[in-house]
Order: C-alpha cells, then sequence, then structure tokens
C-alpha cells in the first residue's frame, strides 16, 4: 500500500477535492493522486457498459502545434496520416522513437490546417514535451504544452450522449466517432467535445478551464444530468479493466521504448505508406525481415486463475514463451483475461498454453481481439 | 463496522475466532474495504498443516491479489466452499464470511494477537486517519 506521507509530492487535478469528499480511494498514478474507485470498480465498470460513467482524466497531457509547419511536424513525429485528417477530426497514433518503439500513444487532433493538439499520456508528460519540442525543432510551428489549462472530462457509456445533449447546444448526434466540434457546455463557450475515449463505450470527453470552481460545477452538472441513467462516478480502476475488455493499449504494459508497432498489432494505425517519419525506417526493417518475432494476443484463462501484469506465459509443454502485460478479471464479461506477448507462431487464435499463477501452470487459449465490442446501435 | 471484541486480530488483517482448540478464521472488514471487489477465494485443503505467520492461500479483487496468513498454527478441519462461487460475501460482511476453520495445536499462541481495539488503533494507524 501507498504512504499516506508521500501524497504531499504528488500532483492533483482541479478536481482532488471533489473524489475526496466523495470518498474514492486514492492511488498515486505515475506522479497524480488519483481516484482509483468511488462506489466500487464492478458497479463503475458495468454503469459505463450499460448506462453512463463520468471519469476525471485531467492528469492527461496537451500538446498543441500552430504554424504553417505544423502538419509536417505532426507527420514527422507521428505514425499515422495525419494528413488524411479534416478539420474537426481526430485520430489514434503514437510518437515513435528511431527504432520503431513507442515514446507514447496519442490522439491527434485537427484543429485547422495550421493547428494540431495531441492528447497524451499522464505519466509521459513532461518527457512527450520534451520530444515533440526536440523533433519539431525544424518544422516551422510553435509547440505548447497546454497540459495544466484543462480540466478533461470523459463521459463514456451508451447514455453518454443523453447525458451531455442536456448540457450544451452542440447537436451531439452529428458528432461521429473520433471527430469533434466546439460548443457552449455548460454555459462555457467554445468548449472542445470530442467522441473519443478509453472504454469500447460510446461516449465523449470534453475539455474545460481547469480552474477548480469550474471543474467542480461542470463535475456536479454531469453527475444531475446523468442520474436518470445511473450515473457514477469510475476511477481508473474502472478505466483500466474496461480499456483491457476493448483490448486497448496501456503506456508501459502493451507499449513502451523496447516494444515496437508490429509487436504491439497496432499496424492499422502505422501509415509507412505516407513517407519517411520517425521510427519508419526501422518498421520498415522489421517488415522487411519478415515480421515481428513476438506478438501481442489475448488470452482466456480457461482453468481457475487470474492472470495478472507479469505472469509468466508457458507453452503446452510448460516452456516459459512470453508474459503477461495486463491481466483482470473482466467485470462485465465474467472472464478472466488477459494481453500477453508471445512468439509469433505461437500466437494464433485457439492455440492452448498456460499462464503461470504462483508456479502453477493455469490453462489459457489465445482468443480474438478486442474481448469486447460495443454493440451496433439499434434504431429504437 | 465494528470489530468483534472476541475475535483476536493479526497485522495481515486476518481475524480469528477462537473457542478452545477450535477456531474460525476471515479477513477483516478493513481488508475487505482495501481490496475492493473480492472476485476469487484460493482456499487452502482440509487436512493440511498451517503454520502461524506462514500463507494459507489468498484471496484477490479485481485489482489485486493478496495473501492469507495463518494467524494460529494447526490443521485444516474445513474451509467455506461457498466462497468459490459467492466470493463478494466477504464484501458483504468479512466477519461473518468465515475462510477456514482450523485445530489449534497451541491456543496461547492467540495471545501475542491484536485485541479489538488494538486492531483498531493499528489499522487508524496505518492509513493515517
Amino acid at each position: 500500500m501507498s504512504t499516506p506521507a508521500s501524497t504531499a509530492t504528488l500532483r492533483k487535478t482541479a478536481l482532488n477535492g471533489m473524489h475526496r469528499r466523495l470518498n474514492a480511494k486514492m492511488v498515486d498514478f505515475g506522479g497524480w493522486d488519483m481516484p482509483v474507485e468511488y462506489s466500487g470498480l464492478i458497479a463503475e465498470h458495468m454503469a459505463v457498459r450499460t448506462g453512463v460513467g463520468l471519469f476525471d482524466v485531467s492528469h492527461m497531457g496537451d500538446i498543441q502545434l500552430r504554424g504553417r509547419g505544423s502538419v509536417d511536424a505532426v507527420q514527422h513525429i507521428s505514425m499515422n496520416d495525419a494528413g488524411k485528417l479534416q478539420v474537426g477530426q481526430a485520430q489514434y497514433s503514437a510518437l515513435l522513437y528511431p527504432q520503431g518503439t513507442f515514446v507514447d500513444d496519442v490522439i491527434v487532433h485537427k484543429f485547422s490546417d495550421n493547428d494540431y493538439l495531441l492528447v497524451i499520456n499522464a505519466g509521459t508528460r513532461e518527457k512527450d514535451y520534451q520530444w515533440v519540442r526536440q523533433s519539431a525543432a525544424r518544422f516551422d510551428c510553435h509547440v505548447d504544452d497546454y497540459s495544466d489549462y484543462y480540466t478533461q472530462l470523459a463521459i463514456q457509456g451508451p447514455k453518454a450522449e443523453a447525458t451531455l445533449q442536456k448540457l450544451t447546444n452542440a447537436d451531439l448526434s452529428k458528432v461521429k466517432f473520433y471527430w469533434f466540434t466546439w460548443g457552449t457546455v455548460c454555459g462555457l463557450p467554445n468548449t472542445l467535445i470530442a467522441r473519443t475515449g478509453y472504454t469500447g463505450e460510446e461516449g465523449f470527453e470534453i475539455y474545460i478551464p481547469s480552474d477548480w470552481p469550474t471543474s467542480e460545477r461542470v463535475w456536479n452538472e454531469v453527475m444531475e444530468a446523468g442520474r436518470e441513467f445511473g450515473i457514477l462516478p469510475c476511477g481508473l480502476g474502472a478505466r483500466n479493466t474496461l480499456r483491457l475488455e476493448a483490448a486497448l493499449s496501456l503506456y508501459g504494459h502493451e507499449i513502451s521504448d523496447s516494444i515496437n508497432v508490429w509487436e504491439a498489432g497496432l499496424d492499422r494505425f502505422c501509415k509507412l505508406e505516407k513517407g519517411p517519419f520517425i521510427g519508419s525506417e526501422a518498421l520498415a526493417a522489421v517488415q522487411a525481415a519478415g515480421g515481428p518475432e513476438k506478438k501481442l494476443v489475448g488470452l482466456e484463462v480457461i482453468e481457475r486463475g487470474i492472470a495478472r501484469d507479469g505472469y509468466g506465459v508457458l507453452d503446452a509443454q510448460g516452456n516459459a514463451i512470453g508474459y503477461v502485460t495486463s491481466g483482470s478479471p473482466a467485470p462485465f464479461l465474467k472472464k478472466n483475461i488477459a494481453l500477453a506477448y508471445v512468439p509469433r507462431a505461437l500466437a494464433a487464435v485457439d492455440t492452448e498454453v498456460a499462464v503461470e499463477i504462483r508456479n502453477q501452470p493455469v490453462k489459457a487459449r489465445v482468443v480474438p481481439l478486442p474481448f469486447y465490442k460495443k454493440p451496433k446501435k439499434t434504431t429504437a | 463496522m465494528a470489530y468483534p471484541a472476541n475475535y483476536r486480530y493479526t497485522r495481515e488483517h486476518e481475524w480469528i475466532e477462537a473457542n478452545g482448540k477450535a477456531g474460525t478464521v476471515g479477513i477483516t472488514d478493513h481488508a475487505q474495504d482495501s481490496l475492493g471487489d473480492i472476485v476469487f477465494v484460493e482456499l487452502p485443503k482440509v487436512g493440511a498443516r498451517v503454520e502461524k505467520g506462514k500463507v494459507f492461500g489468498s484471496v484477490e479483487s479485481v485489482k489485486a491479489v493478496s495473501d492469507l496468513y495463518a494467524p494460529a498454527t494447526g490443521t485444516v478441519t474445513a474451509v467455506n466452499e461457498e466462497l468459490t462461487t459467492a466470493p463478494e460475501k466477504i464484501n458483504a460482511d468479512a466477519h461473518a464470511a468465515w475462510i477456514m476453520k482450523i485445530e489449534i495445536a497451541d491456543p496461547s499462541e492467540l495471545d501475542a494477537l491484536l485485541s479489538a481495539a488494538d486492531y483498531e488503533a493499528y489499522v487508524k494507524e496505518e492509513t493515517g486517519h
């Protein structure tokens, strides 16, 4: 358990007082004092799958690139093709090292031809900002860190749209997945509203001023608007199990400075054909040499036991072949699931492997990813 | 939740209710609250010998694994099989949802464990409030 004395040095979001008043269990998450759960992880997870949940994700970072050279800079530092973005559109992408491994994964938003916003992870904020500044230095653009200017709230779940629509003049039904708009939210004009998230569910992320009275007011208004749908404040615990069910990567787990794009299975977000960018040469070489030796796979534990981060993966003969990057009970699927790196030869769906749980091999099977896919919208 | 005065407690957050040599063991309300939603309990085998201070099983919540430490040396006489299918009973009432029953080898071992009042003070100190 973390020692309470250390909280003085932790960074806090504008909603820290709110979390404490709500009696959340707090943890040190990458140097941030963040809520891990409020009413209970399973209830929070289920609220997002079946109704709506509210997350404070203000610890995420925001880097803006502006100027005539901004699109070239973004193309140079990120692996997806930002040249394909329209104004108002966002894309999942990543910042890579020259060897094709990860600095971080990011969401790139195109505000205008000369204006891009990268939303980055909390634990890598300083590293990312320095990396982007350095890597974009030769382009005609300004790089600014606006992380502390925003409180970022994620409203997620099948009832997220109905909840947020009560609080804004923007027509949310017109905002498609991975697009964004600007609207008045809770009386705050020009608020960025993006249909993005990290739960595998419908939902929005909004960016509001980071002063605490505004942050708390908006938090309360969202909670009130979602009350009829059983909204719950959700912590990082549910955020993790939700993203794991949806098989979304987490920096430091599935992706890191020692894992490359092909290994992580993020091929569809990596566009070598757009022209050279940082990491592209190394990735092309890996491809030319026949592809990666290991692959990220989904595992379902068949026997009784829970796979956890860092546990070993064994083949049917008991030889060590890989490791679990994220493992947990899946509250919605009601199975014990894991993401793991295994040799490519053992990565096929239905391959039987074992997870070493406290020195005992426990049977598991490679299953297709994602574990959970949100149901298609029905015209009701 | 109040800690029953007739139980004794370990610093690892187990409780034991002893009646002569017959002991019943579980985890405390504080332990279940720290763990969160419990989804898995690894029970010892009936007939197994458990040793004071040594691991005899584990409980897992969605986010963490926690070892169980025996409050006294003895032999397992029964395990609460119900927890295999309904581990959440520990969250609902940790002081009633027992995990195992043991025959205690030497009941005087329990004298070194914490009383309810001492345990409550210990938890307050550990959590800083």
